[in-house]
């Protein structure tokens, strides 16, 4: 199998990210979830050829290299009453757009904060975030704070409430490829 | 829900314990057994109240990934989301309010068969799908702060 793209960002460098097989087989077997077994990371380690300590390291070695950002509990908002879901787009001058961006990403109820291109003529936003709450109304009010506090009342966005929610999981690497 | 549930819930979204024995160590936290956050986080698996305990990895750091939009017909909407929920690489698929109506995510070993996922969707749903991978990510994920 080959080595996975890797991309280098601030602060970490290049060879923090690349992740070798083992490990890229390891967050493939997580995919699906941490086995509800008393010794999890034992049963992994079974499935991969890995030892329970080994497992661990592993893991270990993962978040503190900052591959793994958060590692534990994945909630479904949607089923604990978060059932208003907003993805809020900007249309941010070029020139304020990681500032504004830093900010946003800032707020304790916005989940997710990226930037990305515009696709002009149909698509003229180039920040998106995530805003969760029990009700639309809620959503709303947050959105309108967000404006306010980052002096943004007078740029263009648009508020994306989902409806139907038909996939979610987590992501594979892998394609399928059997090791 | 009762206020272990809760915890359960909250409290382990980030630095679950790499210990050997983590459920055991989490219903030491919470004064329950071992046996009995096994069971507990079975049922909200069940339940569908958390989707797993696993790993958020950065975008970008593993594997390439990227948002992508249609205006599909609202008619045709179920059949051709289904289509796009077949393919292994999508891993998230909703319906949003916007004439831009499906959006989801695409997770691929590389860039050549993300394109490919792309290029296969657009053949088998005639719609071209807008794709909008990550420029910049500002949001440090420290799980989702539950008000209860």
């Amino acid at each position: 199998m080959v080595a996975s793209t890797i991309m280098a960002r601030a602060n970490h460098k290049l060879s923090d990210f690349a992740v070798s097989d083992d490990e890229l087989a390891l967050l493939e077997a997580l995919c699906t979830g941490l086995p509800l077994d008393p010794r999890p990371y034992n049963v992994l380690g079974a499935r991969l050829g890995m030892s329970e300590a080994g497992v661990i390291s592993a893991l270990e070695s993962l978040i503190e290299r900052n591959i793994i950002r958060r590692f534990g509990v994945v909630v479904q908002h949607r089923r604990l009453g978060y059932t208003a879901n907003a993805m809020v787009v900007w249309d941010i001058p070029d020139e304020m757009v990681d500032e504004i961006g830093r900010r946003m990403g800032e707020f304790d109820f916005v989940t997710l904060c990226y930037q990305r291109p515009r696709r002009l003529p149909d698509w003229p936003y180039n920040l998106f975030c995530m805003v969760h709450g029990a009700k639309r109304e809620i959503v709303l009010s947050q959105v309108r704070e967000l404006a306010d506090k980052l002096g943004i009342n007078d740029i263009p966005n648009e508020v994306l409430f989902s409806n139907r929610q038909f996939k979610q999981r987590g992501a594979r690497y892998t394609n399928g490829e059997k090791r | 829900m009762f206020e272990t549930d809760k915890k359960l819930l909250n409290d382990f979204q980030r630095d679950f314990p790499l210990v050997p024995r983590p459920f055991a160590e989490i219903g030491r936290s919470l004064g329950i057994s071992e046996g009995e956050v096994l069971e507990d986080f079975t049922r909200h698996i069940e339940n569908k109240t958390i989707s797993r305990i696993g790993a958020v990895v950065r975008p970008g750091t593993v594997g390439v990934s990227t948002l992508a939009a249609m205006k599909v017909p609202q008619e045709k909407l179920i059949e051709i989301a289904k289509i796009v929920s077949s393919f292994d690489e999508v891993n998230h698929n909703y319906e949003r309010e916007h004439s831009f109506n499906l959006w989801f995510v695409i997770t691929a070993p590389n860039e050549s068969r993300l394109q490919e996922v792309l290029a296969e969707i657009e053949n088998k749903t005639g719609i071209t799908p807008m794709n909008l991978p990550m420029e910049h990510d500002y949001h440090l994920d420290l799980g989702f702060k539950l008000k209860w």
